[in-house]
C-alpha cells in the first residue's frame, strides 16, 4: 500500500523544496531571551512587594513594644512637654505658625524653601490635657532633657500617664518620691488584691447570676409546658423561689467581701505628676506597668518587652482595644478556622466526588462547574448577608423555636455567632475546596483504579481505599487555599457574629464548655476596629501592626502544619510511582 | 443503514477469508467462550464479529498488528471496557458456560473469577502484604491469620516471596519494576480466579523481568486459564500453547502456536509473522 504512494510520487517527479539556508533570526520570538528577562523582572516585582509588605508589617509590629525613652522639651514660648517621640514628618508651615520661630530659625527655613521637620511625641495624660499627641516643630525646641525620673506609667483606663511619681500612700503611711522598688512591691500586692477583685466578680458572682438566669429560664420552661398558673407551674416557682433566696444569700456574701476589698484596695494610692505640676492620685492597683522610661538596662527594656508581648497574647483588650491584649479574638479566630475546616472539608470532598465520579460528564454537570467557580467569585459581603438571612434568622430562629423557647425573645442561636459564621465562611470557601479536589481526583491515574476494578473492588471500595488516599494531598491544598482565605476574610465576619468586644470565649470551663452561639472577636476584625473606629486612631495604629503581625503568623503556622500533614501524605502515596 | 452496514459486512468478509482454526485441546474443556462478539467505541467499530473459545488451563496468546483489538478483546472479557462512554456491544462471551454480558450480570462478582494484569505495573500505595490482600480485603475477609496465609501462597505462587519476605510491610512502591509486576501478578492470583488476563504484562520491562516473568507464566499455566496479550511474538512463542492472531478487528487464524507459527495458514498470519508488515 505504501509502496505504491511512493511508486507514484517518483514517477511524476513534482518540485522538490527549494533548499533555502535557514539563518539565524534576531528578532524577539526566534531568540527569546528578552523574554526570560521580562519575566524574571516580574518575579523580582512580586517578589519585593511581598516582602516589602512583610518586612514592613514585622518592623513596624516587632518595634511597637519596645520602650522608648521619655523626651521632656521645653518650647521656645517655655511651655514643658514629656514624651515618647512617635514619628517624625517634615511639612510646610503657614506664616503665622511661624511666628514664634526666633529669627535665624526663621532664616534657616526661608534656606530650606520653607520645609521644617516636626516630631509628634505621645504625651500622654488625656485626662489632664485631653489630647495623647503633640506635635512639635523642630524650630520651636528651645532644650530637650531626659530625666530618669520620669515614669511610663500604663493605666487600666485613661491611657498611659507620662511624669513623675510624687507620693505613695500605703493605707495612711505616706511615702514622698517613693524608689522604684518601693512601688514595685506596694504594686504587686495591689495586684494580687484587683486579680482576688476580679476572680470574685467575674467567676463567682457571675457563677451565682448565671444559676439564678438558670432557675428563672427553668420557671418558664414550666410555664411553657403546663401553661401559666398552673399547678405544675406554681411547684416549679415555688421551688424557684428557695433557691433564689439561698443563691441571693451566697450573693450577699460575697458583694460585702467585694466591697471590702475594694475598700482596702483604694486605701493605697499613688500621685503622679505631670510635666505641668497637675497631679493625679488614683489606686495603686488601677496601674498596670511603670517603668522609669530614661534609667533603663537593656535587661529592663527586654524585660518589658517580652511582658508586653505576653500581655498582648494572654489578656483581654482594654480601652476599647487600643491597649491590653487580644486573647479573645486569637481564640475566636482559631475556633473559627477550626470549625470552618472541619465544615468545609466534608461538604466541598463530597460534592467533588459526586461531580467526578459519579455524576454523568455532560452540559448539565459542566453548567454546574461553571456555577460553582462562579460562586468564588461573588462578593463576601454578600454571603455575609446570605449567612445572617439564612443561617442565623431562619435556621437559628427555628433552633431557638425548638429547644431555646424559655429565653425568647432574647436569641440563642438566632442571631450572629461562632457556628453561623463558621458555616458561612465555609459556604464563602467551598468553591475552592470542590475545584481542588475535582482537580486532585482527575489526576489520580486511571492504572490505579483499574487495577482495583479488576480485584474485584465496587466503584466505591476503589474510590475509598485507592482513590481518596492518593488524591489526598491535592485535597489538603484546597484546604489549606481555603483556610487562607477564610482567616483573611472580615467583611462577612461583621454581620453574622464578629463583635469589637466579647470577653466571654466560645471555649470555656463553663458546662457545656463549647459555645458556639456565642458571637465572638477575630483579629481581622479587631485590626479594623483599633486602627479606624477607636477614640484615638494614632494610639490604636501601632495596635493594627502588631495585631496583623500575630494574624499572619497565625495562617502561616496553620499553613505550615497543614503542607506538613500533606508532605507526609504525598510521601505515603505518591513517591516511587513506577 | 442496516443496508450499508451488511453491504460493508459483506465486502469486509470477502477479503478476510473465514478464520482458520487449528487449535490444541485441553484436556479440561472450555473455559471462555467468544461467540460473535462485536465492539464499537462510539462510531468507530473496534472489534467485527469474532468467535474463539478459550482451552481451560492452557496459555493462549492474543498477537497482532498495533490497534487491532486485542486489548480491546481481552479487556472485554472482565468488561473493563464498561468503564468507557459510549462503548456498545453485541454477541455474548460465556465463562464456564455462564454469560459475562447481560444486564442481570454482577459484574464485580464476575471480575473476581478473574485477575488482571496490566501493561504497566500498577502496585497500590500500600505495603506490599496489603497489596497481596487487596482482593480478600474488598470481599471483607478480616481473619489475619486467613490474611497471612494467602499473602504468602500468592507471593510464592508469584515467585515473588524470597525476595520480599523481609520486607512484607514495607511500601509496595519501593520494589523494582518487575517485582512490581510480580507482585501484580501475585495480586490477580490472591483472590482465587478462574481465568488470569494479562494485557502486554512485559512491555514496560527489562529482558530479565521479563525472562521471570514468562518463567512464572509457565509455571502457572495448568492452574489457571491465561490469555495474554503480546506485541513480542517470540514470547508468544516461548509461553504459549494456542495463538490467536487479530488484524483490524478480526480473529483471522487461530491455533496451536507450534504449527502455526512453522506454518501458517492464513496469508496475512505470515506476513505478519515474517515481518512484512505490523
Amino acid at each position: 500500500m505504501s509502496g505504491t504512494v511512493i511508486t507514484t510520487a517518483t514517477t511524476e517527479s513534482p518540485a522538490l523544496p527549494v533548499p533555502v539556508r535557514r539563518v539565524a533570526r534576531s528578532d524577539l520570538a526566534a531568540r527569546g531571551e528578552p523574554f526570560v528577562w521580562i519575566m524574571g523582572a516580574a518575579l523580582v516585582a512580586g517578589l519585593a512587594m511581598i516582602t516589602g509588605f512583610l518586612g514592613f508589617v514585622i518592623y513596624v509590629g516587632a518595634l511597637t513594644f519596645w520602650p522608648q525613652p521619655i523626651a521632656v522639651i521645653t518650647t521656645t514660648q517655655d511651655k514643658i512637654i514629656a514624651g515618647e517621640a512617635f514619628r517624625s514628618e517634615t511639612y510646610k508651615p503657614r506664616d503665622e505658625q511661624l511666628a514664634s520661630a526666633s529669627p535665624e530659625a526663621r532664616a534657616k527655613i526661608t534656606a530650606d524653601l520653607g520645609i521644617v521637620e516636626r516630631t509628634l511625641y505621645r504625651v500622654g495624660n488625656y485626662d489632664l490635657f485631653g489630647e495623647d499627641f503633640v506635635w512639635i516643630p523642630s524650630f520651636d525646641v528651645k532644650s530637650t532633657v531626659y530625666p530618669k525620673d520620669m515614669y511610663f506609667i500604663e493605666r487600666l483606663e485613661w491611657g498611659p500617664f507620662v511624669g513623675r511619681v510624687k507620693e505613695l500612700d500605703v493605707a495612711g503611711s505616706k511615702q514622698p518620691t517613693p524608689t522604684l522598688a518601693q512601688l514595685r512591691t506596694a504594686h504587686a500586692a495591689a495586684e494580687v488584691r484587683r486579680t482576688e477583685i476580679e476572680q470574685l466578680e467575674k467567676v463567682e458572682i457571675s457563677e451565682i447570676n448565671h444559676q439564678i438566669d438558670d432557675i428563672r429560664l427553668g420557671v418558664r420552661r414550666a410555664e411553657l409546658e403546663y401553661g401559666p398558673g398552673t399547678a405544675g407551674a406554681e411547684a416549679a416557682k415555688a421551688e424557684a423561689a428557695k433557691e433564689t433566696a439561698k443563691l441571693e444569700a451566697q450573693y450577699k456574701v460575697l458583694e460585702q467581701k467585694v466591697t471590702a476589698l475594694r475598700q482596702a484596695d483604694e486605701a493605697v494610692t499613688v500621685t503622679l505628676e505631670a510635666v505641668d505640676s497637675q497631679t493625679k492620685t488614683l489606686p495603686l492597683s488601677r496601674l498596670v506597668r511603670f517603668y522609669p522610661a530614661n534609667d533603663l538596662t537593656s535587661a529592663d527594656k527586654w524585660s518589658i518587652y517580652g511582658s508586653r508581648w505576653l500581655e498582648f497574647i494572654t489578656a483581654q483588650p482594654r480601652e476599647a482595644n487600643t491597649e491590653g491584649g487580644v486573647l479573645p479574638a486569637i481564640v475566636g479566630t482559631l475556633t473559627m478556622m477550626v470549625l470552618l475546616s472541619l465544615a468545609v472539608a466534608p461538604f466541598g470532598v463530597i460534592t467533588a466526588l459526586y461531580l467526578r465520579e459519579y455524576a454523568t460528564q455532560g452540559a448539565f454537570v459542566s453548567f454546574i462547574r461553571i456555577c460553582v467557580n462562579n460562586l468564588a467569585g461573588v462578593p463576601s459581603i454578600v454571603y455575609g448577608v446570605f449567612g445572617l438571612g439564612f443561617f442565623c434568622y431562619i435556621v437559628g430562629g427555628s433552633v431557638d423555636q425548638l429547644f431555646f423557647a424559655e429565653k425568647l425573645p432574647n436569641p440563642t442561636f438566632g442571631t450572629g455567632g461562632m457556628l453561623w459564621a463558621s458555616l458561612t465562611l465555609a459556604l464563602l470557601t467551598v468553591p475552592v475546596v470542590i475545584v481542588a479536589t475535582e482537580e486532585a481526583l482527575a489526576a489520580v491515574p486511571r492504572s490505579m483504579r483499574e487495577g482495583s476494578l479488576a480485584c474485584g473492588a465496587s466503584k466505591w471500595q476503589t474510590i475509598a481505599r485507592i482513590v481518596l488516599p492518593r488524591a489526598a494531598p491535592g485535597i489538603m491544598t484546597g484546604l489549606i487555599l481555603a483556610m487562607a482565605r477564610g482567616a483573611g476574610e472580615v467583611a462577612p465576619l461583621m454581620i453574622v457574629g464578629v463583635v469589637k468586644l466579647a470577653p466571654e470565649l466560645p471555649i470555656d470551663l463553663t458546662a457545656p464548655f463549647v459555645h458556639f452561639e456565642r458571637s465572638f472577636m477575630h483579629l481581622g476584625f479587631h485590626i479594623y476596629d483599633t486602627g479606624f473606629q477607636s477614640r484615638n486612631s494614632e494610639a490604636g495604629r501601632p495596635m493594627v501592626f502588631v495585631t496583623t503581625l500575630l494574624l499572619i503568623s497565625i495562617v502561616l503556622m496553620l499553613n505550615a502544619f497543614a503542607i506538613y500533614v500533606r508532605t507526609r501524605l504525598k510521601r505515603a502515596y505518591q513517591v516511587g510511582q513506577f | 443503514m442496516a443496508a450499508t452496514k451488511t453491504t460493508k459486512a459483506a465486502e469486509q468478509s470477502a477479503e478476510f477469508p473465514p478464520t482458520a482454526y487449528h487449535v490444541k485441546q485441553g484436556e479440561q474443556g472450555i473455559s471462555l467462550k467468544v461467540e460473535d462478539f462485536s465492539l464499537w467505541y462510539g462510531q468507530t467499530r473496534a472489534l467485527w464479529n469474532n468467535s474463539l473459545d478459550f482451552q481451560k488451563g492452557v496459555c493462549t496468546a492474543l498477537i497482532g498488528p498495533s490497534g487491532c483489538g486485542k486489548s480491546t478483546l481481552l479487556r472485554s472479557m472482565n468488561r473493563m471496557n464498561d468503564l468507557i462512554d459510549g462503548l456498545r456491544t453485541t454477541g455474548q462471551m460465556t465463562l464456564e458456560g455462564e454469560p459475562i454480558y447481560g444486564a442481570t450480570i454482577d459484574v464485580i462478582a464476575l471480575r473476581k473469577r478473574m485477575g488482571m494484569v496490566f501493561q504497566k505495573p500498577n502496585p497500590f500505595p500500600m505495603s506490599i502484604t496489603e497489596n497481596v490482600i487487596y482482593p480478600l480485603r474488598v470481599d471483607g475477609v478480616t481473619n489475619r491469620k486467613l490474611l497471612k496465609e494467602a499473602a504468602e501462597g500468592a507471593l510464592r505462587g508469584a515467585a515473588l516471596w524470597d525476595e520480599v519476605k523481609n520486607r512484607l510491610n514495607e511500601s509496595a512502591l519501593g520494589l523494582s519494576g518487575g517485582q512490581q509486576q510480580r507482585l501484580c501478578i501475585a495480586r490477580a492470583i490472591a483472590g482465587n480466579p478462574e481465568v488470569l488476563l494479562m494485557d502486554e504484562p512485559c512491555s514496560a520491562l527489562d529482558p530479565i523481568a521479563t525472562a521471570k516473568i514468562e518463567e512464572l507464566i509457565d509455571e502457572l499455566k495448568g492452574r489457571y486459564t491465561i490469555i495474554i496479550v503480546t506485541h513480542n511474538m517470540q514470547q508468544a512463542a516461548r509461553v504459549s500453547d494456542n495463538t490467536a492472531f487479530m488484524y483490524l478487528g478480526r480473529v483471522i487464524e487461530y491455533g496451536d502456536t507450534k504449527s502455526m507459527f512453522e506454518n501458517p495458514q492464513a496469508k496475512r498470519t505470515e506476513d505478519y509473522l515474517t515481518g512484512r508488515f505490523g
